[in-house]
């Protein structure tokens, strides 16, 4: 049990050797003082990066066939939002477990999202005077389940289609246009029913700036919970857009980079490292792994003292005679 | 004790009706014999304690101070200030470099305190507060970068959502919401952090700080096991 007398022995005596001087509250009142002018410095040298947050009216603009097959899918039950699972719904796409530890499930659904009524449905509700959006919605919402998925595929498979081509930099299908300078988005397709009116009339909904605030207060006048409007946006390419000229991406170590050359949070680099290693890397519980992990290694950090070599270690490895270098050379050796 | 007696403090009772089962009195009891003023605000310490790396403890406070100071600034004119003006600007800027000192000078003063073993001698709560306070700071550094309101908000929740989801955390702390998140980080995870930091320093002053090993080796022999060594600081 010596390792115990020696590294933890609670009952040790208070140091009678010589003591110096010192002056703790001077030290403390110096220290602020050298550090507030450090933070000074640094904020005159470097200041802070706050670079504007992207819009859905920007993105509706910017990203017209973008914002459309988003919407598309939104309404199809197929983006990413809709399938996540939860917190947001009861589907399965983006659930992680370890072994037989499933808490995303356990926990259920607290923050319910329904892509198609939260994000299509209901912001059209709110548009008055339109006799035509409000045929299209009563047509949609009186079809069967089944006619409701006939018809938005039928309007966003084009777009897919015109997304991945966009993306491998291929020539899109003729069967969408997009306008760029308009922001229109028009697809050419038969079997779509009510939904081209009702995508149109949610573009310009967007690019008026009506759907964000649509989807944040829809409940109530004051309100302080952007988990609609960004899961939205996020389900996009906007925001991946920009992170990925501000290497923000996970394979950038995007988890602890911030915009523009600023230091983030360095000291997430164990977190992001593993985000880098496979399995880690390919496997789609790679979060909960990750989690997992970091907890295990948190809980070793605040035991070290009870761990039976890592606390032996310093003892072997005399950097503590560079630590106390003055100490030593008091003694004479 | 009889009623109107000293207490142990050796401050006198100033009430008759005060005695041994008073909360109150045995609160101040046990908080003057684990910590007497000499030892809670020392004129001295040990000749061994004289190296730079003492330095980082002293500079990771004071980042905290100046982190509460900006963050107190920023709170009073509230969350929409800094993108506004330019002093509010001025302001997150110094509260971003302080919580960037406050990180590195961390880093350092537990490496530091790591290769000094500086658990020994009964000191093992003194690096367990340490290292919870760290990790309790990762939340606290998270929670603002997600309260920022512009895109590094934007992106930094959309992503490490998927992390606090997969284990069940985002049921109940959702980094997409704002407000949720600005009151964990003005409020709840700042005051964990500076509870945590004041035990932590209370834990040193009660302890003193660790001496070089031949020495508190040499203490820990003095002392039979068993035997409580008398309290106070020489």
């Amino acid at each position: 049990m010596s390792i115990w007398r020696t590294e933890l022995e609670s009952r040790t005596p208070p140091w009678r050797g010589p003591y110096a001087p010192y002056d703790l509250i001077k030290e403390l009142c110096i220290a602020v003082g050298a550090i507030a002018l450090l933070a000074v410095l640094l904020t005159v040298l470097l200041s802070s990066p706050d670079d504007p947050p992207s819009t859905i009216a920007q993105w509706s603009r910017q990203l017209p066939g973008d914002f459309a097959a988003t919407a598309a899918k939104e309404l199809n039950g197929t983006s990413d939002t809709a399938e996540y699972g939860p917190p947001y719904n009861h589907s399965s796409g983006s659930v992680q477990h370890f072994l037989i530890l499933h808490p995303q499930r356990w926990l259920g659904v607290s923050h319910p999202i329904d892509t198609a009524e939260d994000y299509v449905v209901k912001p059209l509700e709110t548009i008055p005077n339109d006799p035509a959006l409000s045929a299209a919605l009563v047509e949609y919402k009186a079809a069967s389940t089944t006619q409701k998925k006939e018809w938005t595929e039928a309007y966003a498979k084009p777009l897919e289609e015109y997304a991945t081509a966009v993306e491998e930099k291929k020539t899109p299908p003729s069967t969408v246009t997009v306008n760029t300078s308009t922001g229109t988005v028009t697809v050419k397709t038969s079997g779509a029913g009510p939904v081209p009116t009702m995508m149109a009339s949610l573009q310009s909904l967007a690019q008026s700036g009506g759907l964000e605030g649509g989807l944040v207060s829809s409940r109530q006048f004051f309100q302080t919970d952007y988990t609609k409007p960004l899961l939205f946006i996020a389900d996009g390419g906007l925001l991946e857009e920009r992170a990925e000229g501000q290497h923000l991406l996970g394979d950038q170590w995007g988890l602890m980079n911030e915009t523009g050359s600023y230091p983030g949070q360095p000291w997430l680099w164990l977190y992001a490292l593993w985000y880098q290693v496979e399995p880690i890397k390919s496997s789609p519980n790679g979060d909960i792994q990750v989690l997992l992990i970091m907890s295990l290694l948190s809980l070793l950090f605040i035991c070290i003292p009870f761990l039976p070599v890592i606390n032996r270690i310093p003892r072997w490895i005399p950097i503590y005679k560079l630590i106390w270098r003055e100490h030593y050379r008091s003694q004479g050796g | 004790m009889p009623p109107g007696t000293p207490s142990g403090s050796g401050a006198p009772s100033h009430s008759p009706g005060a005695s041994s089962k008073s909360w109150t009195v045995k609160l101040r009891e046990r908080g003057v014999a684990a910590l007497p003023p000499d030892k809670l605000l020392p004129d001295g310490q040990p000749t061994y304690v004289a190296s730079w790396i003492y330095v980082f403890g002293v500079a990771a406070i004071a980042s905290l101070i100046v982190i509460v100071g900006s963050g107190c600034i920023l709170a009073l004119k509230g969350p929409a200030w800094w993108h506004e003006t330019g002093v509010g600007h001025f302001f997150n800027s110094i509260h971003l470099w302080s919580v960037e000192l406050f990180f590195a000078a961390m880093v350092v003063h537990l490496w530091g305190k790591y290769w000094m073993a500086a658990w020994r001698g009964g000191r093992a709560r003194v690096w367990v507060t340490g290292a919870v306070t760290f990790l309790v700071a990762i939340p606290c550094a998270l929670t603002g970068y997600v309260s920022q309101q512009n895109f590094d908000a934007q992106w930094i929740s959309t992503q490490a959502k998927d992390a606090m989801n997969s284990v069940g955390v985002g049921a109940f702390f959702n980094l997409t919401n704002f407000g949720q998140m600005y009151s964990y980080h003005i409020l709840l995870l700042p005051i964990a952090v500076v509870l945590l930091v004041s035990l932590h320093v209370l834990l040193v002053r009660r302890h003193g700080v660790v001496p070089p090993f031949e020495l508190q080796d040499k203490l820990a022999g003095a002392t039979p096991p068993g035997q409580a060594p008398s309290g106070g600081q020489q």
